[in-house]
């Protein structure tokens, strides 16, 4: 009994400390993508309408996105990280995949979505103004990029935070999509 | 004129800190509006800055947020509605005071437990040293301790002998 009482603070730091370092290998590992997981999973996309950005005609909402899997795409040409998954998202596009629909979010200037995309493509079948974040919080985002893989009643399946990777498409994603097409 | 300047440095200190990072602009016209935005917005987590409250933050999401709180404010929802609009989206993460639920029990009680754990293994330690030196601390205390009856003589003396051997 003595000689265990000493032993607690031991066995404390052991549980303590391994769960930490689990956690960490989880990040370290890529696998933590869900580390502040959404309350929007499995339910229906926050009701929104925006306007088109500047030189395109029409803008989208919510009622866009019924009928068909899509996937929403948060971006602004300020963001460092959406050029990096650009060039994947026009590949998608290519190929005819899946439609992917674009959140333009808090542009500095109205002219620099439409610029961003004639400089390096736009993957994107509709694009809505987000310039105050209004739909950015209704869909609980906290920084670009984030995607949103929306289903055909339009509810929310998943939600991808940072850029969507070939290998984030390829386990993740695409898998996904083709389940939700089984009718 | 010492006191006026006394004043005026006092407010100088203290009133940048009642205004956290809320920008001129977003300041409602109706005082007691904006002094309810202002209480939301202390219990809202900016989501890019994590540690702060949006009334803190300068990051622009926080901004579009606090903006966001005025307008339904304005709109006739009421301080819960707001916190209850943001949770709907953000989670209870969006909350600096987290509430009080199972999904939150370790949050809450895990501090408190560990700490209890830790206070009676303290204790249990001072008792056993206390136990050990208790005779110890009669003589040097100065208590007057009784002395030994015959029989208790002859039973330590049988002891030590024992301890001998």
């Amino acid at each position: 009994m003595n000689r265990l009482l000493y032993v607690i603070p031991l066995l404390v730091l052991v549980v303590v400390g391994g769960f930490s370092i689990a956690q960490l290998k989880q990040v370290s590992d890529g696998k933590a993508v869900n580390i502040l997981p959404s309350v929007l999973l499995n339910r229906e996309v926050p009701p929104f309408e925006l306007e088109p950005i500047q030189g395109f005609s029409q803008g989208f909402g919510s009622k866009d996105l019924m009928g068909q899997v899509t996937i929403v795409n948060l971006f602004g040409s300020w963001c460092v990280a959406c050029q990096a998954e650009h060039p994947f998202l026009m590949t998608v596009k290519e190929k005819n995949l899946v439609p992917i629909y674009g959140l333009d979010w808090r542009e500095k200037t109205p002219d620099a979505g439409p610029k961003w995309l004639a400089k390096y493509g736009n993957p994107y079948t509709l694009i809505g103004d987000d310039p105050n974040s209004k739909a950015a919080i209704a869909f609980g985002v906290t920084g670009a990029p984030e995607s949103f893989i929306v289903d055909q009643k339009g509810i929310i399946r998943y939600k991808q935070i940072g850029p969507i990777t070939p290998a984030v498409w390829r386990d993740t994603l695409w898998p996904l999509i083709q389940e939700l097409r089984k009718p | 004129m010492n006191r006026f300047f006394a004043v005026a440095l006092m407010l100088a200190v203290l009133v940048p800190q009642f205004a956290g990072a809320v920008e001129p602009d977003e300041i409602l016209k109706d005082p007691a509006l904006e002094m309810r935005a202002r209480e939301v917005g202390k219990q809202l987590r900016c989501v890019v800055c994590q540690n702060q409250s949006i009334d803190d933050s300068n990051a622009e999401l926080a901004g579009d947020m606090r903006v966001l709180v005025r307008d339904r404010i304005t709109a006739g929802d009421s301080n819960q509605q707001v916190i209850d609009y943001m949770v709907d989206r953000y989670g209870d993460y969006v909350l600096l005071d987290p509430p009080f639920k199972a999904a939150t029990l370790v949050l809450w009680v895990g501090p408190a437990a560990i700490a209890g754990l830790g206070l009676l293994w303290v204790v249990l330690l001072f008792r056993r040293r206390k136990t050990a030196s208790g005779e110890m601390e009669l003589s040097t205390s100065g208590v007057q301790a009784e002395p030994l009856s015959d029989d208790e003589r002859r039973r330590l003396e049988n002891l030590l002998k024992e301890n001998d051997a």
